[in-house]
């Protein structure tokens, strides 16, 4: 008898938390069907050049340094082992194919999500909290089109922007380890990248940086909205665990998304 | 009565398992100030809210104009929220806009208008809420007067029919809540629209409200003016107002109304001794309006009622404060012609002293080239002691005349 209660608690928790989620996902499609629609209306521009400045140019330094070191970390690792084959002459190909088809978008998405998406939560909280959204409202402002819709509209012109920006600064970081230190020939490095890369691995790459666009903008900027509908805390803590939430659950749906693009793409 | 611009009826609001508005019905008419006071937590600010369309109601209906607002369509809903604007308690200014921008938001996200004439209409707005020093400040940078004085200037901005203001003074020291709603009183004067306002600060915005509400449980406990509140016997009136009257009558210094009532009712009618007795009634007067809230106000009221009792009440005579700004004065045993002629001599009182004292004390709380303009009206009557003491009062309100007047340009003098 009280296995079966166990298993009837068991069951309805899960079911539980599976409809909870469908739910939030549901609720977050249509905040982002609705933030999209709402980039084509007008005095747009205003706000997306803003964001567009915040999201995408001032992360710019930080894409840049994560960029020359991963592929400075790549020429060494790869360098290493190709040589045991004979084959450090395809250098250049395979860093350049790690860094478009997955590297690139990844790890711009999450530098990204910890520089911008982690602000774009807290702030958009902090305006919940202290009532600047209800403002907006009462003022006849559209809070989504003002707040959401240029954000999401900045995401998706700046990651791609970014992950091609973090592409050419990793394969030029692997040029530096394999070919000024290591000794690869450079005409080499070059050849290879050129004749190995494919305008369906560039593709692979933008389609995932957009796909990652889509999601960090869309979580960060519904956590910070919806920051007042927890139930688990108020206020500044409210704040707080909205900010760690969109984190995560940004890093895990790049993560999820990511091989799920990818089995559509190969 | 005119149709009210806004009526809940029957309207209800619940949170969870409370029930914060129950069943509230309520009017709000067409220019005038209209106050919701009530113990925190009663609802005030969720009414506020249901106006504005922030809240819906669970059930009920609310009206704009006689028409449920939920029937209309999104045109109408759209130019009904364009008349109306809201100043939070908080302020809920942009912290990454500057005192220019926060001011110039809903004109530029929301109108049409060319960038000059934005300029223009803020520059106004900034100017009337003396604000040109503060245009490129963030409100980080303000004191909390200055961001009150933003939040109003954002919320005038577009030229509202309605304001909400909730809980407008909140926080800020005695004067500044005076000039708070010295400026609430006077552009709603100077723009015409009619206010809403959740103040705590009894009895400072009696001054300004021309109808109270109070909230209680949910429910609208009364509505009416502040003299009609004065007249009910209702519990939780007492509760809520009367005991606000230990308060009022520490600043003024005078008898509470009950205890004036009972002195009334104890000294004069009791054994129903037919006596004659002698009435005033004084109205203190300022001018312009919109300065003197700038002024502490009780003070003012304080010194009169000082020069009121160590002038009568040697003679006898007992008064307390009646309305807002009017202070009653019983004379036993006096007769109309010996209580005239006291009237005179404390008139002449009133310009050589109250009058240099109430400018002394408004000078040393608001600079050295502050200056109100003061008149005082007095009406005196005759009665028997066993005449109803509100018959005596309205008596005497029609007999009113203006007996001192302190004018800045001129000084004080008696008419």
């Amino acid at each position: 008898m009280q296995k079966e209660r166990a298993q009837i608690r068991l069951f309805s928790s899960l079911g539980k938390g599976t409809g909870d989620l469908i739910r939030k996902l549901g609720s977050m499609a249509l905040f982002f069907a609705e933030g999209f629609c709402k980039i084509f209306r007008r005095k747009q521009t205003r706000e997306i050049i803003n964001q567009v400045f915040y999201i995408g140019a001032k992360s710019t330094n930080i894409v840049i340094l994560i960029g020359l070191f991963t592929g400075m970390v790549l020429g060494l690792q790869l360098y290493y082992t190709l040589i045991k084959f004979g084959s450090e002459g395809v250098l250049g190909s395979v860093i350049s194919l790690s860094l478009i088809r997955e590297l690139g978008p990844v790890l711009t998405a999450i530098m990204i999500t910890a520089r911008a998406g982690s602000a774009m939560a807290a702030e958009i909280g902090i305006l919940r909290i202290s009532e600047q959204i209800d403002a907006l409202y009462t003022m006849r402002i559209d809070p989504v089109r003002y707040i959401v819709s240029p954000r999401i509209a900045a995401a998706i012109i700046s990651f791609p922007l970014l992950t091609a920006f973090f592409d050419l600064i990793g394969i030029l970081g692997g040029y530096l380890t394999g070919v000024l230190l290591l000794g690869v020939n450079a005409g080499a490095y070059f050849y290879r990248v050129q004749s190995y890369l494919d305008i369906v691995d560039i593709r692979g790459g933008f389609i995932k940086s957009l796909v990652f666009a889509v999601l960090v903008a869309t979580i960060c900027c519904y956590q910070g909205f919806f920051t007042h509908l927890r139930t688990d805390s108020y206020g500044a803590k409210s704040v707080s665990l909205s900010t760690t939430s969109a984190v995560v659950m940004s890093c895990v749906m790049i993560l999820v998304s990511d091989y799920v693009v990818t089995s559509f793409l190969m | 009565m005119d149709v009210p611009l806004i009526e809940f009826r029957e309207v209800t609001k619940r949170f969870g398992d409370r029930t914060i508005l129950d069943q509230i019905s309520l009017k709000i008419y067409e220019n005038q100030i209209t106050t919701i006071i009530g113990k925190s937590g009663t609802g005030k600010s969720v009414l506020l809210k249901h106006i504005i369309g922030l809240l819906e109601p669970d059930e009920g209906t609310i009206l704009f104009r006689a028409r449920p607002v939920r029937d209309m369509g999104k045109g109408e809903w759209d130019a009904y929220r364009s008349q109306v604007s809201y100043m939070f308690q908080n302020n809920a200014l942009f912290d990454s806009l500057t005192v220019f921008d926060n001011i110039a938001l809903p004109l530029r996200q929301t109108t049409n208008l060319r960038k000059r004439e934005v300029m223009r209409k803020v520059m106004t707005r900034i100017q009337q809420t003396e604000l040109t020093e503060v245009v490129r400040k963030y409100p980080s940078e303000l004191s909390g007067g200055m961001q009150k004085r933003v939040a109003l200037a954002r919320a005038l901005v577009t030229d509202p029919k309605i304001v909400l203001f909730d809980e407008p003074t909140t926080g800020q020291d005695p004067i500044r809540k005076n000039i708070i709603l010295g400026m609430i009183a006077h552009y709603r004067r100077l723009f015409g629209f009619t206010a809403v306002l959740i103040s705590h600060d009894i009895p400072d915005v009696f001054f300004i409200a021309d109808r109270i509400i109070l909230l209680w449980e949910g429910k609208a406990a009364f509505e009416g003016s502040y003299e009609e509140s004065t007249h009910l016997d209702h519990p939780m009136i007492d509760e809520f107002l009367h005991s606000l009257e230990g308060f009022q009558d520490e600043l003024t210094g005078l008898l509470s109304k009950q205890v004036f009532k009972n002195r009334y009712t104890m000294t004069l009618q009791r054994g129903k001794v037919d006596t004659t007795i002698s009435a005033i009634l004084f109205t203190v007067e300022f001018e312009p309006v919109a300065d003197a809230f700038g002024a502490p106000i009780f003070e003012i009221l304080k010194i009169m009622g000082e020069n009121i009792n160590d002038y009568f009440g040697p003679l006898g005579g007992f008064s307390a404060r009646h309305q807002r700004n009017q202070l009653l004065t019983i004379l036993p045993h006096i007769t109309l012609a010996d209580a005239q002629s006291l009237l005179d001599t404390f008139a002449q009182r009133l310009w050589q002293e109250a009058f240099i004292d109430i400018q002394t004390m408004v000078r040393s709380r608001m600079g050295a080239d502050m200056c109100l303009n003061l008149s005082v009206k007095a009406g005196i009557i005759e009665g028997r002691s066993t005449d109803d003491i509100d018959t005596i009062i309205a008596l005497a309100e029609t007999a009113q005349r203006t007996v001192a007047v302190y004018r800045c340009d001129q000084g004080g003098e008696t008419s």
